[in-house]
């Protein structure tokens, strides 16, 4: 029925920006699986210079999307995923898709296994899409520096935005001054704020889920660590790495983690217990709760912009009758380095697999076994990952290692602690901004290298990596220039569920802009006029 | 792997000299710096006092030559140390096991419960403390063999300690004094194998040849009595120049930027004491569970072989150290009349000679335990004589399927059980050799061993000698 078809194209956009919304939709008929998987490919196609995929997997989508259909027809669908479209980042192993990591390192490694978050998502009947863009093994806070080139914030080319700038600035070269996403996994939220997918996984070791969320508008979700496997997830550092969530709305990143979550025997490092999927409660009274808000993160480089917006996010609780308190991180300032010194150490280790034997690029030198190692390395790796193996094959020496690592781990405690301390006087979550200000544009971002960006990127985030604490960033407003804005909470150990019912609150109190890409969207131009037709039609 | 290291003995004092570096090459070293001193005499061991030693001249001390071993057991199970399996299925192994070993990206170890098991059963049979807290560290070196650039060990903490074993070996003139040693047992610890095989997997045996320990240790007192120092450093053996020779790591001293392995979390040990009320039996190891299964220790079954059957101990050692052999020795017993003296020497002498010379395992004996029984309860009631008895050993030998019965029916080896027969044959004998008897009548203690070779001739070697003397005296008597 062709009315139906063009209000779905137009839907895609508001009634069905959340994966919540469009599985009902799929349930009762209005739409099919693959029409749904064409139209995200199709617009896959005309976003393709946001540069977010690495690899589409359209054969594979579109085979997806006629099984689940089939389950449709029977009336078997396997749970609110089946036939949404979604993609993951790069650096998941998928079994017979290239995974890369957007390094020279593994070009052409097509791995034999999916890794455990990428099996339970097509246990589910999800539609793998594709798989996203990243800074090099995940080592970055832009998503730039990756061999597929750098991502692009797609609100750099919202309505929102570009009204803002036509009212600044004229004459500029509309492309030229695009905007990052942020990163790591700014693939993954270019991938889902362009509305090519419904979800999308990125990884976060320090912030690389939250980051490009705050960036790109996007609930970017980082979990307890231990709930959600890593098995399959190429690591940065082990010992702080979790599979992230990016979507569109709290509810949908709810139910993404609900198929999640839980034990998997593959990874010693997940806890023993099942979890059971959940559903986020509504809540309506925040009387109850306490909300700390750190002092420490009160920094000078703080953007007078986001932190207007912090300050605003407390009195909206505390006008809801929530106890908002001030509290302290005593140990914040170590954060940096204490992070700096274990992840290097780590990444040295881990890169150490890395020598073109068995898989992945090889150079041409076969004159001997050490020979063959260091060119492969240095042809595979770009600076940022080798000058990271560097600093911690020099944190792990022996002279070195109890200064360095040790004393880092000692600190790691510490911060670790500082939480504890809080959340045990009586907190419920901590409020604070995700990054110190919106997207800038590409062109001033490379103006410092990788690593002072991550160090300064990464600085309110790190800390949950650190301690393991679940961690969200919720979209909040615009900003001045039309970018949107997002705000982190932090929860308790294994408190994931009352984290996101917060942060469900707070959306529903913000009520965050949807972006407006219609210029992207060629064929749905005609349908605005049916706008009031679309939404009466398709409301549950 | 031996390293020796050299202390030097003064009677009635014990000093350090030189690095006594207690440190094992894998070791990262003690917190104040376990290095190779460069000044001649200093100690470099700190808890030792600081003396600076003369430099002994050759022959002036007796050197007492102090030997470790760092032994690398393959533990025997199903799947690897790292390699997950679903214990629970009995489906063939996860087919994850290979892309971990391959070092796949993305991969995790899974510490394999057996293995755990294994390790513990070896630190209780070693007489060690169980350590119920244990931690995995990476190791890291490139090598081909390595392909994650890192092996999983137990460095700073290891899953057993501070244990000995007790071991015996035979001195003397017939080897048949067994002098008692103890060994102590520095740690045990889990580890990933690299892939290279340590052992002679036919027989089980972990062969070390200390033989070439001499020569370093040799190598080791020339070095100390020129006022040299012994750095502490991996050598090998050269068979060519027959020295050791050092095995230069081209930057220099190897650093193996130890790390604790992060995806492995602490190794939680328990007993029925600590053992957590409602814990997954799956998911626990009791040590004291373990303790009872262990199975009865060398030590034990050695001395149970004496007392029960009078056995001599170096022959309790014998039969304990080839495998199998003690299994088949038991087997014979069960089924044979014969005296255990017998049984000992037919197992130790004959089988096991005819299996050395053929480089045969137990396992793989032509003669089965059953087989060897019938023999020996053939010759215990004087069916047939013991040379009869080796002849029919080599018939059962070549394997063609005849039992002893068929062997002596076949090769009419059967004494002769006729009384009346043989007192003929010896009558006939003694009429056809009145010499002898004059012989024998006159004194000559010999002359009867003739007359039973003649006996014995006749009988085609199917009399008892004793028998036949028997009769021979009887008459002889008359």
């Amino acid at each position: 029925m062709p009315l139906k078809r063009m209000h779905f194209q137009f839907c895609l956009q508001t009634s069905y920006k959340a994966a919540i919304k469009v599985s009902a939709a799929l349930k009762q008929g209005h739409i099919t699986p693959t029409e749904l998987c064409q139209k995200c490919l199709s617009i896959i196609k005309k976003t393709k210079f946001l540069n977010a995929y690495i690899t589409v997997s359209e054969e594979v989508a579109l085979k997806q999307a006629e099984e689940s259909e089939k389950r449709y027809k029977k009336g078997h669908s396997l749970g609110d995923l089946d036939g949404i479209p979604i993609a993951v980042k790069d650096n998941f192993s998928t079994s017979g898709i290239e995974t890369t990591c957007a390094s020279n390192m593994l070009r052409g490694y097509v791995p034999p296994y999916n890794a455990t978050v990428v099996q339970k998502l097509l246990d589910q009947g999800a539609l793998l899409m594709g798989k996203t863009n990243l800074d090099e093994f995940a080592m970055g806070s832009g998503s730039t520096d990756g061999v597929f080139g750098p991502v692009k914030n797609p609100w750099s080319y919202s309505k929102q935005y570009r009204e803002k700038r036509k009212q600044k600035s004229h004459c500029e070269n509309e492309d030229s001054n695009w905007l990052i996403t942020g990163g790591s996994s700014g693939g993954s939220a270019a991938a889902v704020s362009a509305f090519t997918c419904f979800a999308a996984l990125g990884s976060d070791t320090g912030g690389s889920t939250r980051n490009p969320a705050a960036h790109c508008g996007l609930v970017g979700l980082k979990p307890s660590y231990g709930l959600v496997s890593r098995h399959g997830l190429i690591p940065l550092v082990n010992s702080m790495d979790v599979p992230g969530i990016l979507t569109r709305c709290v509810d949908d990143a709810a139910i993404v983690l609900g198929v999640l979550a839980g034990h998997d025997p593959k990874d010693s490092t997940t806890i023993q217990d099942p979890v059971k999927p959940f559903v986020l409660p509504s809540l309506t009274d925040v009387s109850k709760l306490c909300i700390g808000i750190p002092k420490e993160y009160l920094t000078p480089e703080l953007s007078s912009e986001v932190r207007s917006l912090w300050s605003k996010a407390a009195n909206l609780f505390e006008s809801e009758g929530a106890k908002v308190i001030e509290v302290s991180l005593p140990h914040t300032s170590y954060s940096i380095v204490c992070y700096h010194v274990l992840c290097t150490s780590e990444v040295a280790s881990n890169m150490a697999r890395f020598d073109g034997l068995e898989y992945g690029h090889r150079c041409d030198i076969d004159v001997s076994t050490e020979a063959m190692y260091a060119a492969t390395r240095r042809e595979g790796f770009n600076d940022v990952v080798r000058g990271r193996i560097l600093s911690g094959n020099f944190f792990l020496l022996k002279e070195n290692y109890e200064n360095y690592f040790v004393k880092a781990q000692k600190v790691r405690r510490l911060i670790a602690n500082d939480f504890v301390t809080v959340f045990n006087s009586g907190v419920d979550v901590l409020l604070t901004p995700t990054t110190l200000s919106e997207a800038v544009p590409y062109t001033e971002f490379i103006k410092e290298d990788n690593r002072t960006r991550s160090a300064q990127d990464d600085i309110f985030t790190q800390a949950a990596n650190m301690a393991g604490l679940p961690a969200v960033s919720v979209p909040m407003a615009l900003s001045n220039q039309g970018l949107p804005i997002g705000l982190q909470f932090i929860g308790r150990a294994f408190c994931d569920q009352e984290l996101l019912t917060i942060a469900k609150w707070f959306e529903k109190q913000v009520q965050f802009p949807v972006i407006q890409l219609q210029e992207l969207m060629d064929d749905c131009s005609s349908v605005f006029e049916n706008e009031k037709l679309a939404s009466v039609s398709l409301k549950q | 792997m031996a390293a020796p290291m050299l202390r030097l003995c003064c009677p009635g004092r014990r000093w350090a000299l030189a690095c006594i570096d207690g440190c094992s090459r894998h070791r990262r070293g003690a917190p104040n710096g376990c290095t190779s001193s460069r000044r001649r005499g200093q100690s470099s061991v700190a808890q030792q006092p600081f003396i600076t030693a003369q430099k002994p001249r050759k022959g002036e001390h007796e050197w007492a030559a102090v030997v470790g071993l760092e032994i690398h057991a393959q533990i025997s199970s199903k799947s690897k140390l790292f390699s997950g399996s679903q214990v629970h299925f009995a489906a063939p192994p996860n087919s994850l096991v290979s892309f971990f070993d391959a070092s796949l990206p993305g991969t995790l170890p899974v510490l394999n419960r057996r293995c755990v098991e294994a390790a513990v059963m070896t630190g209780l049979a070693l007489n060690c403390r169980i350590n119920k807290k244990s931690l995995f560290d990476r190791k890291h070196y490139f090598y081909a063999d390595l392909p994650a650039g890192y092996q999983i060990t137990q460095q700073r903490l290891p899953i057993a300690v501070n244990g000995s074993l007790v071991y015996s070996f035979c001195a003397g003139k017939n080897r048949s004094q067994v002098i008692n040693k103890t060994a102590r047992v520095k740690q045990i610890q889990l580890e990933q194998d690299s892939g290279k095989s340590l052992h002679d997997d036919l027989r089980s045996q972990t062969l070390i040849d200390l033989n070439r320990a001499d020569y370093e240790i040799q190598r080791q007192i020339n070095e100390l009595e020129n006022g040299g120092e012994i750095l502490n450093e991996t050598r090998s053996f050269d068979s060519k120049l027959g020295c050791t020779i050092p095995m230069r790591d081209k930057e220099g001293k190897q650093d193996y930027r130890f790390m604790p392995e992060p995806n492995l979390p602490p190794l939680l040990l328990y007993d029925t004491e600590s053992l957590p009320a409602g814990a997954d039996p799956q998911q626990v190891i009791d040590i004291d569970r373990i303790r009872e299964q262990l199975p009865e220790l060398p030590s034990v079954t050695r001395e149970k072989l004496v007392q029960q059957y009078g056995m001599l101990p170096e022959h309790s050692f014998t039969l304990l150290n080839e495998v199998g052999l003690l299994e088949f020795f038991q087997n014979v017993m069960k089924e044979t009349r014969a005296e255990p003296k017998k049984v000992t020497s037919w197992v130790l002498n004959t089988l096991l000679g005819f299996l050395k010379q053929q480089n045969l395992a137990v396992s793989e004996s032509p003669v089965t335990p059953s087989a060897l029984a019938e023999l020996l309860n053939l010759l215990d009631r004087k069916a047939i004589s013991s040379s009869a008895a080796k002849q029919v050993f080599e018939e059962l030998w070549r394997n063609e399927g005849k039992t002893p019965a068929q062997i002596v029916s076949e090769k009419k080896l059967e004494l002769m059980q006729d009384q009346e027969a043989l007192e003929q044959l010896c009558h006939a004998v003694m009429e056809g050799h009145p010499q002898v008897v004059m012989d024998v009548k006159k004194g000559n203690p010999r002359a009867i061993n003739k007359l039973i070779g003649l006996v014995r001739k006749a009988t085609l070697s199917r009399a008892d000698p004793t028998v036949i003397k028997e009769i021979l005296e009887k008459k002889l008597a008359s």
